[in-house]
């Protein structure tokens, strides 16, 4: 707690004691420069006292603020509006000494101050296997071809102007990466959840179900079983996508994302939508799909992207993103102001379907209680939960446990361990565990 | 009835959210492409090798150009950890018989290696040929690729030092690669068709298996891992990754002092990394001056940082005797300043 319950604007019972000794001595020294700049603004005729004393009551209500007493700034100022100046500190960040080439690297979102379901674009989570590019619309192309023409009767080329004549879908999905909490496979690692979550964003994306395409190229889906992607990047990167997904009409490329168009660093101006699977699938600049018979083994499926098992064997095409969730408020390096109320929230998701249920724990899962889940719940979509809680000032381990409509209910640590040991990277979906102290701080533990 | 506008009538039938899409037709919207621009663009190739080009390179011509393309991230022989992961490492004679590398069966693998893990010697061949090097993807040639695949190939100790490799004997590589027996698609996190339908994987049964227990789950909470306390700090300052208002703050982490000393011992590391440490010592002179000394002389004078600045890039011979300070012009200037402001206050 410390200083945190001085701050000016958290009132107390005794008003006289908002602020601390030094703040008030600072207020009384006249270092509110901004007051007085407003009050010369404003010009000599207002009317107003210097600085009220602290005593009568919150000087941020009595003092009238610049932002009440002055012209405020003309429309389009920012012809692309930006987040305020105060929210400077939620921004994409690199985890230190995970990479060593900002061009395959990845930078993580700030799942700590974000709220509801979408992903702001300009925090979605980056993962760029060699560098990003901002690829020419009007160059850009989307070929479509077969592995062998009995598979494909009409290989084609789509521009986006075409692409964006199509019939389009419009469909919130969660992204997350393969190897999301994958510094945290073997023991607590990272301080907070933007490191250990933080490869996960969610968005409305908007585009063509591939379907619709393939059927236009005349594919066979007898014969063509398999689909790969191809980015336009220098890395080109491939990966395997099963026909069966693509049939059910879910797979879809996409251009728009949350209301505009993609960002550059997600794949400007098309990239792959496979709800439910690895982001390391949804590939972006897509410049390329081919159907086949058989999977490809490319670099990101048979070097990258294999989950180590204990007998030594690498689990090649796991694709699924199972069920998980976590709280994100009060979440790790997060420190509580003081004890009374607070708004539990986080985040659960399943790529097999949508969430059914989130229980959250207060004792490190001895007891449960059900949390509340902000609807309508989508489909293979990041679905918000929020539960009240009372903090007495005592330690406690908060927890939250997912359960999706498969049934599939998230494992504890203890649980994932026993199958798939602890040397596997990819596809941690365990439990997360957040303990708080007296002190009001949070940190990042693992319950077995 | 074709059996394109069979599957559209399909479509028509079937879940709401394809009636939309029921035309038999979509005119006007795509073109054919013409087999120039498929054969530019198609350059995949799968295990079965379907879609390999004809071509071969042989060990000697590989080490030439992996030298002067790929061994500045890679090293001299495919072994470095500084840039990437390394290539090559850590698989044996008896793996290459087996097709199993004994460090992931017996678990004491000390580092994963692209050819400890790879199973298909047409990913890699895939991978160099669409992606490297690194700064200029897609500039090899087929013959070139062949080439350092068969160098790679002789330092894995899998063929021999005269070998040359083509499209006509990569298959009977692939079957001496180390890990070639190691993968498994036996799991449930392929969304697609199961094996025993001519897919992949057991059709999505879970591994892991948990039960939604409400009251009393277990005894106790046991805390089996907590954070360490370098990892605390070890992502800068908590406290200015969260909001300054609402619910929480983010916890102090660092401090003003401690984020001071962070600093400085950045500062310290980029002056081990600019070759400052090898001649002078922070309290002591090596070949020049301690850092202490420089204080000495230079404190007070309004320009020293300005003058310092110069000689560091410059060099110079005669302040501190006749042994000369080369110039550093390969530390960058804001490096330089840096460096300098912090000798100037004290190197601490």
């Amino acid at each position: 707690m410390g200083d945190f319950s001085n701050q000016p604007g958290r009132l107390r019972p005794a008003p006289e004691n908002f602020l601390s000794h030094e703040q008030v001595k600072a207020v009384g020294a006249g270092r509110r420069d901004f007051l007085r700049k407003s009050f010369l603004a404003a010009g000599a005729a207002m009317a107003a006292p210097l600085a009220a004393r602290a005593s009568e009551g919150d000087p941020d209500i009595l003092n009238l603020p610049s932002w009440t007493t002055t012209l405020g700034q003309p429309v389009a100022v920012n012809p692309y509006g930006m987040p305020s100046k105060y929210e400077s500190q939620l921004v994409r960040r690199e985890s230190p000494g995970l990479t060593r080439v900002g061009g395959a690297s990845v930078s993580f979102c700030p799942l700590q101050g974000l709220f509801g379901i979408i992903t702001p674009s300009g925090l979605h989570f980056e993962r760029h296997h060699q560098g990003w590019q901002d690829v020419d619309p009007a160059r850009h192309r989307l070929m479509i071809n077969g592995s062998d023409p009995a598979f494909l009767k009409k290989p084609k080329v789509y521009t986006m102007d075409e692409l964006m004549r199509l019939p389009s879908v419009s469909r919130i999905h969660f992204i997350e990466c393969g190897a999301n909490t994958g510094l945290e496979w073997g023991n607590v690692a990272v301080p907070t959840v933007q490191y250990t979550h933080g490869m996960l964003s969610c968005s409305e994306f908007t585009g063509v179900p591939l379907k619709l395409l393939l059927e236009d190229c005349g594919v066979d889906y007898k014969k063509a079983r398999y689909v790969l992607a191809e980015g336009a990047d220098g890395s080109s990167m491939t990966r395997t996508i099963p026909m069966e997904m693509v049939e059910s009409g879910e797979v879809f490329v996409a251009y728009g994302q949350n209301g505009e168009m993609l960002r550059p660093e997600n794949g400007y101006p098309l990239r792959l939508v496979v709800p439910g699977v690895q982001g390391v699938s949804w590939v972006k600049w897509l410049r390329r799909i081919e159907v086949g018979d058989k999977p490809w083994a490319t670099k990101d499926e048979a070097v990258h992207y294999i989950d180590l098992m204990p007998d030594g064997l690498h689990r090649q095409y796991t694709s699924i993103q199972e069920c998980k969730s976590v709280i994100t408020t009060p979440s790790g390096g997060q420190t509580l102001l003081t004890p009374g109320f607070y708004n539990v929230s986080g985040l659960a998701w399943s790529g097999r379907g949508r969430i059914k249920q989130v229980d959250v724990s207060f004792d490190g899962g001895i007891n449960w209680q059900t949390a509340r889940i902000e609807g309508p719940v989508q489909n293979k979509a990041l679905t918000r939960f929020n539960i009240g809680w009372v903090w007495d000032g005592k330690p406690a381990i908060l927890q939250s446990r997912a359960i999706d409509e498969t049934g599939y209910v998230q494992p504890t640590y203890g649980q994932l361990r026993k199958v798939r040991g602890t040397k596997s990277i990819y596809h941690n979906n365990a439990i997360q565990s957040w303990k708080v102290v007296e002190s009001g701080e949070v940190t990042n533990v693992q319950v077995l | 009835m074709s059996r394109f506008s069979k599957s559209v009538l399909v479509l028509a039938l079937a879940a709401a959210s394809s009636t939309a899409f029921a035309f038999d037709n979509y005119k006007g919207i795509g073109r054919d492409a013409k087999p120039a621009e498929v054969a530019a663009w198609d350059i995949d190739v799968r295990p079965d090798f379907k879609g390999l080009p004809k071509g071969s390179g042989n060990v000697e011509r590989g080490q030439e150009l992996f030298e002067e393309k790929c061994a500045s991230c890679h090293g001299s022989f495919g072994e470095s950890n500084e840039v990437f992961t390394p290539l090559i490492g850590g698989t044996t004679a008896e793996d290459i018989k087996n097709g199993r590398v004994g460090g992931f069966v017996k678990g004491d693998i000390p580092q994963r290696t692209t050819f400890t893990k790879v199973a298909t010697i047409s990913t890699v061949w895939d991978y160099i040929y669409r992606a490297m090097p690194w700064t200029a993807p897609k500039s090899l040639k087929p013959d070139d690729v062949y080439a350092i695949l068969a160098y790679f190939l002789n330092l894995a100790e899998i063929v021999p030092g005269d070998f040359t490799l083509s499209d006509r004997n990569i298959a009977e590589v692939q079957a001496k690669m180390p890990n070639r027996n190691g993968m498994t698609t036996d799991h449930g996190m392929w969304p697609g068709a199961p094996a025993k339908k001519g897919g992949i994987g057991n059709g999505g049964i879970p591994d892991v298996k948990n039960v939604a227990c409400m009251k009393n789950c277990k005894p106790e909470a046991l805390i089996g891992s907590t954070l360490p306390e370098y990892a605390r700090t070890a992502h800068g300052e908590l406290a200015d990754q969260n909001r300054s208002f609402g619910p929480v703050r983010g916890t102090r982490t660092l401090g003003p002092e401690a984020a001071k000393k962070a600093a400085d011992a950045s500062t310290l590391d980029l002056a081990t990394k600019s070759g400052c440490m090898a001649c002078h010592g922070m309290k002591n002179k090596i070949v020049g001056p301690g850092y202490n000394e420089i204080v000495a002389r230079y404190q007070g004078q309004p320009d020293a940082e300005a003058r310092l600045v110069a000689k560091v890039k410059a060099g110079g011979q005669g302040t501190w005797g006749s042994v000369p300070m080369p110039p550093n012009a390969h530390v960058k200037d804001e490096d330089v300043v840096t460096l300098v402001k912090w000798i100037l206050n004290g190197s601490k």
